[in-house]
Order: structure tokens, then sequence, then C-alpha cells
């Protein structure tokens, strides 16, 4: 009894502490603050750390782990960043909707170090609503001592020999977009008999297929668990690292190629100050510590070549304009959406 | 004797503020449509839930969850009782040592299965060694119930741990002087007096076992979409708010009815609820 | 004789089973690789990383610190509310105990959802506080469930008895009704702690500014890979819960011996 009320009191003291040092820091921000939102583990840290030194502007660092948590965020009005790293049809969506700011290129004169290739794409024609920071593809990693022959199409994921070896992505955009890209279509298509097609490819591969996963598939492709799996490009970077028998292919067919971008959201009340920090972020030594950090391809043109030459050259990391000229950036589907989630659905109730 | 019910008035004025002002959102969201010609009151989204296809993702859902906690309960209901037998200082450090693992982080808890279960994992190397055939649970439904059981059992253990702690030995002493045997014993007096805390381990096993979606996701394989799952998709990635909450919503009456009708045909029911 | 091992046999498996993958935890943040898929050799280095990520700390401090607040004032109130719920009318009884189910049935994610359309509503900015009665709020009804079957055992007779003897309400609750509900509340506190402890989902979206959870920052960082860092920290939770456990048991064990 007396051990419950000593620790009520032990509780209300903690609340004491807990909210003043609530207070304190809240005022503690008398100098200039932006506040910035991107993906889990995806900066090297030191970089913020010289950034507010350099400037004597204080970052509210934040992550997230998948872009539409971070849109439902925004959406509502619940923050106000300054800068997000959302991902192409992301950044289409939100410019459609209206929540990002222009920027403003005069302020970010390091923007001529990114690689023309990435700039005017399909998610921001004109180029003036996102500096891309992060690149790549997908693809098919193999493991080379169980998959004997070529692998150039995505219809080696169809392949019954491959059953219950076979590990595709549980995620509907990605494993129905490359899908349609094996028949030949467009992976933004909202095309309904192109859809059903799909549908019906998708259900018909389905007795193959080991799982569909989402992140763990590093774990499971590195541990020799399946033959083959679809990923993003800079997953089978790490990937093959740690598996020597490692390979990844561009199929053929073309595939989808992504970007995750900076932009301002409308929602930020500082965008000189969110300028300032995406510039720095082109910077080409703060590019390369980034790149070198997190281990996936940066447009950065200055950056790329401080990297080490072996990762430059293979093309997982940096494909040529050739290896990718079937490839499609994702755009938004809007009104589609709904439908790709039912055809999932039923995919997965089969 | 003077009802003194005002101590409960915190808790009711929390729950109409945090509960049930969320609720009405939902419950707005799942009745009208937003698109560029304003805001229409609708009733697709409902019409959806009822559509073949997602009827049997609840049964589905419903079915894993109810063989968990049935698990759950034939597991946990003897643990309970041993535990609760121990003399007073064990007994405490005993009840905190069940519940620790769950403190450590979900998603790392869940990771080391994968590693125990999955092909050439820990599991079946040990089959193996033995000389007996692989298991191969990775990635089916028994995976699934395992990760339910597994994150659950804490749930069920607890509660009724509680209610037998104290439940008057004297009782227990009279019956088996009176010559009843253990098992009548057991099913006489015992479990009927723990019946309260055998309901309240069930609702926390059941409730949460419905809704959830990162196990079958990751032990299962993704191969069957769950309610959990379902619901979870039209908020991150259809972004179909409406559906989601006429689906969220959906399921808060199938189970708020499904338990009043539980506590009706709970016979000596003075107290009204479940209790 | 045979009973009892048999018994002991029991335990000791429900325990294996709870621990078996808190083991693997424990071994795979001695693994040099980064990938838990394979084992290649001891390293300690996760450990020293550990001690140099700011970001991890700070969110196990955050952590912390919502779970202790969050779970003590949802077993306060919690505590009440049962009591006083217990001696309502059938009607009322049953409508609060129904909205007091509400968050245990709904997916997190709608939980999530709707208190931070309800915070940004009330122009509560998110953060820190508002993460504190987001698990307050899905904590409460698990110290409900967890107290008031206790209080269906409860003989209401003595508490009458004890206000007949002369007692004030007050004291006789503290001298009569809590102790016998003492497991109940114990219970719950525990549940409503480790609830808290572990969400990520309604954390993620009643939260900002610079406040993230444990959990918010290890599901953050799935998509690259969860590192082993990770494994080093719960190992060193892990093992300093056991410590304490087991010093406050032997102080416990000393005290009852004492006082015999």
């Amino acid at each position: 009894m007396k051990r419950f009320f000593s620790a009520v009191s032990l509780f209300l003291a903690l609340l004491i502490i807990v909210f003043s040092a609530a207070i304190t820091t809240g005022c503690g921000s008398n100098g200039r603050t932006i506040k910035v939102y991107n993906w889990g583990d995806y900066i090297d840290k030191s970089v913020i750390k010289s950034f507010e030194k350099q400037y004597g502007i204080n970052v509210v660092y934040d992550e997230f782990a998948n872009n539409e948590e971070m849109y439902a965020k925004i959406k509502a009005g619940a923050l106000d960043y300054d800068v997000l790293v959302p991902s192409d049809y992301m950044i289409k969506r939100m410019t459609n909707e209206d929540m990002l700011y222009k920027i403003n290129f005069d302020n970010i004169p390091n923007y001529k170090y990114i690689d023309d290739r990435f700039k005017n794409l399909g998610y921001d024609p004109k180029n003036e609503y996102s500096v891309p920071y992060m690149w790549g593809t997908v693809g098919i990693v193999y493991n080379s001592t169980m998959v004997k022959e070529p692998v150039n199409s995505w219809k080696i994921l169809w392949n019954p020999k491959y059953k219950k070896q076979i590990l595709m992505l549980d995620s509907q955009r990605d494993s129905i977009g490359i899908t349609l890209k094996m028949l030949g279509y467009s992976l933004n298509t909202k095309d309904q008999k192109q859809l059903e097609e799909a549908k019906q490819k998708l259900i018909e591969q389905k007795p193959l297929v080991l799982a569909y996963v989402g992140d763990q598939v590093k774990d499971q492709m590195i541990g020799n668990q399946a033959a083959m799996a679809v990923v993003w490009s800079g997953d089978a970077i790490y990937m093959m690292r740690e598996n020597k028998d490692l390979k990844y292919v561009i199929p053929k067919e073309g595939s989808n190629i992504w970007f995750d971008s900076m932009v301002i959201p409308k929602t930020s009340k500082h965008t000189a100050d969110a300028e300032l920090f995406i510039n720095y972020m082109c910077d080409t030594q703060i590019a390369y510590k980034n790149a070198d950090y997190i281990g996936y391809s940066t447009p950065q043109t200055e950056a790329k070549k401080l990297l080490p030459k072996e990762l430059t050259s293979d093309k997982t990391a940096y494909p040529d304009e050739g290896d990718v000229k079937n490839s499609e950036v994702f755009e938004d589907l809007a009104d589609s959406l709904p439908l790709y989630d039912k055809i999932w659905t039923e995919i997965k109730s089969k | 004797m003077k009802k003194r019910n005002w101590i409960a008035y915190p808790h009711i004025v929390w729950m109409a503020i945090f509960v049930l002002v969320p609720v009405f959102i939902v419950l707005y969201y799942s009745i009208v449509s937003i698109s560029d010609n304003g805001i229409q009151l609708t009733l697709k989204h409902f019409a959806r839930v009822f559509e073949p296809l997602y009827l049997n993702v609840f049964i589905r859902s419903i079915e894993l969850a109810l063989i968990s906690t049935a698990i759950c309960l034939l597991l946990g209901y003897p643990a309970a009782m041993i535990l609760a037998s121990k003399n007073l200082s064990k007994r405490n450090m005993l009840i905190v040592l069940v519940i620790i693992p769950m403190w450590m982080n979900f998603l790392a808890r869940t990771y080391a299965w994968m590693t125990l279960l999955e092909r050439n994992g820990l599991i079946d190397t040990i089959v193996k060694a033995i000389g007996l055939p692989p298991l191969n649970i990775m990635y089916t439904d028994y995976a699934v119930v395992l990760g339910m059981v597994y994150n659950f059992l804490p749930f069920m253990i607890l509660p009724i741990y509680s209610v037998l702690s104290k439940t008057n030995k004297s009782v227990i002493e009279a019956a088996e002087d009176l010559g009843a045997t253990p098992m009548v014993t057991f099913k006489r007096i015992v479990f009927p007096l723990s019946l309260p805390g055998v309901m309240s381990g069930i609702t926390m096993v059941f409730l949460p076992a419905v809704t959830t979606f990162v196990i079958s996701e990751l032990l299962g394989g993704g191969q069957y979409t769950l309610i959990g799952n379902l619901i979870q998709q039209q908020f991150t990635l259809t972004m179909d708010w409406g559906f989601g909450s006429a689906l969220s919503i959906f399921l808060m009456i199938l189970i708020l009815i499904s338990m009043g009708i539980m506590s009706k045909y709970e016979k000596e029911n003075e107290g009204g609820g479940l209790w | 004789m045979v009973k009892s091992l048999s018994k002991k046999i029991y335990l000791y498996l429900i325990f294996f089973f709870l621990y078996a993958p808190i083991l693997i935890l424990i071994v795979f943040s001695f693994n040099g690789s980064k990938s838990r898929a394979h084992w290649t050799g001891f390293t300690l280095s996760w450990y020293g990383q550990l001690f140099h990520d700011q970001q991890i700390l700070t969110s196990l401090y955050n952590t912390l610190i919502v779970a202790v607040i969050s779970s003590l004032f949802a077993t306060v109130i919690g505590t009440a509310a049962a009591i006083g719920i217990s001696r309502m009318r059938k009607l009322p009884k049953a409508m609060i105990i129904n909205v007091t189910y509400i968050p245990v049935l709904s997916p997190d994610i709608v939980t999530g959802i709707s208190l931070m359309l309800l915070f940004v509503f009330l122009h509560i900015p998110l953060g820190f506080i508002t993460m504190l009665m987001a698990h307050i709020t899905f904590n409460l009804p698990f110290v409900i469930l967890a107290v008031l079957p206790k209080l269906k055992q409860l003989n209401s007779q003595v508490f009458d008895a004890a206000l007949d003897l002369g007692a004030t309400p007050m004291y006789a609750y503290k001298k009569v009704i809590l102790p016998e509900i003492m497991p109940g509340v114990i219970t719950g506190f525990l549940l409503a702690f480790t609830l808290s402890i572990d969400d990520f989902v309604i954390s993620f979206f009643t939260t900002g500014s610079g406040f993230s959870n444990l959990a918010i920052t290890i599901y953050s960082m799935a998509r690259r890979g969860i590192k082993p860092e990770i494994n080093a920290l719960l190992t060193l939770m892990f093992i300093s819960i056991l410590l304490l456990l087991l010093l406050v048991n032997y102080r416990m064990s000393k005290d009852t011996k004492n006082k015999a």
C-alpha cells in the first residue's frame, strides 16, 4: 500500500520535472529553427550538426517510414515542417493539392551539380517544386547459386521451376506495376482491361510466391531463403555487399525509376532557411557524405565522382540511360488508387 | 447506501473527449464523400463493406483471432493457476517476468521469431538434427497464430492470475474436505470464481488480435489480407479514408453487438455488462 | 510430488516460449554483420556505437517518460473509475464499459489518425503532451479491464461494514477496498506500461516537433534495415530490468523475513 502511494508521489514529482523541461526546451529556441521530415536513417547525422554550426540555424529533425503516413500528417495540418523528402508520385500528389511552395532556385546555386537526366521529370515537369536527394530503380535480385539461367525479364518470376523460391514486394503499386511492365503496358495505367490482365497474372503467380515481403526482404535474400526477389536498387547494393552470390538486374521490359526529393511544404514559415538547407544538401562534400552513409545513388554529379569507383561503375547503383530507357517514374494515381487496392485485396484473398 | 460514482467521472470525461469525439470523426468520414463538388452524404463506403470480398476478410480475421484466443486461454490458464499458488514474494517477481519480454520492441521480437522459424532457421535446424522432417511453418497460418499467441499470452495470464491470486482458499479447502475431487473443485468452484478474469483476458486478447496487421505481414508473408491490413491500407496507401472508416465502424458495431449478446447469455448476471 | 514437478516443468516451458526470441535478440547484438541473416563473428562494436547514437538514447528516454507517466496516470484514473463503474446501475454501466472498449477494438491506425485530427482541431501542437494524452487514452481500458474482475470478487458488505463502524469513505477505500483489489491494480499498471512502451502507430500520428519514441525510431529504420544497435540497446534494457527485479525481490524477501 505504502509502496503504491510512494509510486504516485514519485509520478507527480516526475510530472513536474518533465513539464518544466518541456517548457524550457519550448522557449529555448530563440534563434532560427527549421523542421525537417525525412525517411528513417536517411542522412548522415553529422551533416545536420555541421549545418547548424555553419548557419546558426537549429534543426528539428523527425523521421517517417512511408510516404502516405507522412502525407496524412501534413495534410491534416498537424505539423509545420519546412523541408520534406517525399518520393516522386507523392510530390505530384502534393503539388496537385497545392501543398508545396515553389522553390526559389536562385537560392539553390548547388542545383547546377544535379545531373540533367534528373531534371524536368514527370512529377515536376518544370522543375519548380523539388530537388532530387536520392534515386534508384526497381529490379530483380537473384541468387546466382540457385538461378543458373540468364535473368533479363520479369517473366522469370512466373517460372514454375522456382516455386516457393520467389519473394514479391508487399506493395500493391510495385507488384502490379512490374506485372504491367511485363505485359508491355505503362505502370501508371488506369485502364481497367490492362489492370484486369495484370490481376490474372498475379493470381496465376501466387502459388509460386514464397511470401509478399517488405523491409525484411534484405535479410531473407542475404540468408539464402529464396532464389529471387523484387527489390529497390538501394537495398540491392546492401544485399550484394553482404552476400556475394546475389546479382541485380533491371529487366529489359523496363521498370520503375524512383526519386526521393526535397520539397518545401506550405506549412513552412521559414522558406529562405529551408532553401539554405536544401542547397546545403546539394553541396558536393555533403552530398558525398550522405551518399556514402546511406549507400543509395546520389543525383549529385560531383559527389558521385568522390565515391569509390567500384560503386559508381556498378550498374546496380548507377545504371546508364540505356539500362533504364523503358523505365518510368510513378505518377499519382489519384482516383484509380481504390481500384489498385481492390485488385491487390482480390489477389491476396485467393 | 449512497452511491459514490463520482470517482468515475474523470474517466468518463476523458473517454468522452478522447474516445467518443474521435469515434464521431471516424463516423463522419464513413458517411460522406469528399470530392471537388463539396461534401455529400453517402452510403457507398458501407455498401462496399458488404461485398463478399471484404466480408471474407472479416471472417478470416475473426477466425484467426478466435483460434489464437483459445490457445492463449488453454496455455495461459494453467500458467496463471501455478503462478497464483506461489508464495507472495516469488509471485510478484514471476508475474513481472511474464510481462518483461513484451517490453522489448515488437518489431525486434518479431524479427527474432523469423530467425527461429524460417527455412534453415534455428527450429528447423534442431528438428532436422533429431532426424525429423523440417516443419517449414514460416509464412503459413501457423506462424501467424504463433505470433499472435506469443504477443498476447501475457494479456491472458495476468488478469486470470489476478483473480485467482486471492480466491478464497477456505472455500476450496471446504470443498476438498467435503470429498470433492480436485477436478470437481476446479469445475464447480475455482473456474466459476475466476470467470470475470477469464472474460477480461479474452477481451484483451481477442480484440487486439482481430485488428493486428504486422504479425500477418511479417510472419504470414502477407499472403492473405486480414481486416487490420485492409484498414491500414485504406489509410496509408489508398488514402480512402471513407472506406477505411466504414470498415472500422462496421467492425466496432459487429464486436460490440456480439459482446452484448454474450453478456446476455451469461446466467448469473446481477450487475449488467460483462460483469 | 510428481504433480509439483510437472507444474514446474510447465512453467519453465511457458517462460522458455516467452524468452526464446529475447535470447535471439541478445545473441544477435554481438553479431558482426548488420544483417540478422548470417553470423559473421563476435563484436562489441554495436554497444560502442549505441552510446554515440544520440537519437536512440533520446528516444529511449522519451519512451520511458511517456510510459511511466501515462501508465501511472491511467492506473489512478482507471482504478477510481472501475470502483465507480462497479457501483453503477445496469444501463449506465454497460454504456460506459462499451465506450471504454472502443480503443481496444479499433485498429491502432484509426485511433491514431482520429486522435491526430482531434488535436489539430483543438489547436494543440503535436508533441510530447499529445503523445502522452494518446497513451493515457489507450491505457485506460486495460487498467479497467484488469481491475473490474477484482471488484466483482469483492464482498461489498465489507465496505459497508467499515462505514457502519465509523470509517470515512476515503479511509474505507484505502484500508478495505484497495488492498483487496491490489493484484488487479498492479496487473493493470503493468499492462498499461507494456502497451505504452511498445506503441508505434498511435504514437506516430500524435507526435511531432522532434519528439520521437523508441518504436517510431525503430520502425522508421526498418526501410534501411534495423541496426543491431537496437539489439544492443534491448539487451542492456533487459539486463538492467532483470537486475532491478532481482534487487527488489531480494529486499522484499528480506523484509518479510525480518517481520516474521
